[in-house]
């Protein structure tokens, strides 16, 4: 839930999502559900060279389970107020 | 328009419909990219199982589906283009585990 929420605050912002497969993918966050699947638009591929397939993808739909990383802008990113929800959240978890 | 992961296979339609991720194409096909070699294997009907699916992406039509170096081959060509590129990355793995005991970094 806590990184539903996080992501949910991200939409709008520019990240680049990396999948399991290697590839990167930079676009605007336009929404997240509770599986952590993400909407992108205004998509383009980092490494265009390598992935032609997607040359005339603008939006797309990336399934939570194959995603590696997303990629945040550092100042978007409030480190001290993550570090607390994490740790608050893995006390509920015990 | 849709690419699933584990084997790199590309599909290509213009109807989906999805829940949970599971993904029914109709007029389906197959884009089998190699090199700078594209062949569009036509498939018809797919039922697609939502744990496969990496990524679906909507297609810009007035935008070019693939960059103008890429030459449209035929569908034994492409399998003759894939079937080198397996070799050709054999080969490479084989020579590297030979080359193993040199300890290269």
């Amino acid at each position: 839930m806590l990184f539903f929420s996080y992501f949910k605050d991200l939409v709008g912002r520019e990240v680049t999502v990396e999948l399991k497969n290697d590839l990167a993918i930079r676009g605007t966050l336009h929404s997240v559900d509770q599986y952590l699947n993400i909407k992108l638009e205004n998509t383009r591929v980092v490494d265009q060279d390598k992935y032609p397939h997607m040359l005339s993808v603008r939006n797309c739909f990336i399934r939570g389970s194959v995603v590696r990383y997303v990629q945040l802008p550092p100042e978007e990113v409030d480190i001290e107020l993550l570090h607390d929800a994490t740790r608050r959240e893995a006390r509920v978890v015990f | 328009m849709s690419w699933a992961g584990p084997d790199d296979i590309f599909l290509s339609t213009s109807l989906a419909t999805y829940l949970d991720t599971n993904v029914i194409l109709e007029g389906a096909c197959e884009r089998v990219i190699v090199g700078d070699l594209y062949c569009d294997i036509p498939l018809g009907l797919y039922v697609i199982r939502g744990e496969n699916v990496v990524l679906i992406g909507e297609l810009d039509l007035e935008k070019e589906e693939l960059p103008s170096r890429m030459n449209p081959v035929s569908e034994a060509e492409i399998k003759r283009a894939q079937k080198a590129e397996r070799e050709a990355t054999d080969l490479k793995g084989s020579m590297r585990k030979r080359m193993e005991f040199l300890d290269f970094d």
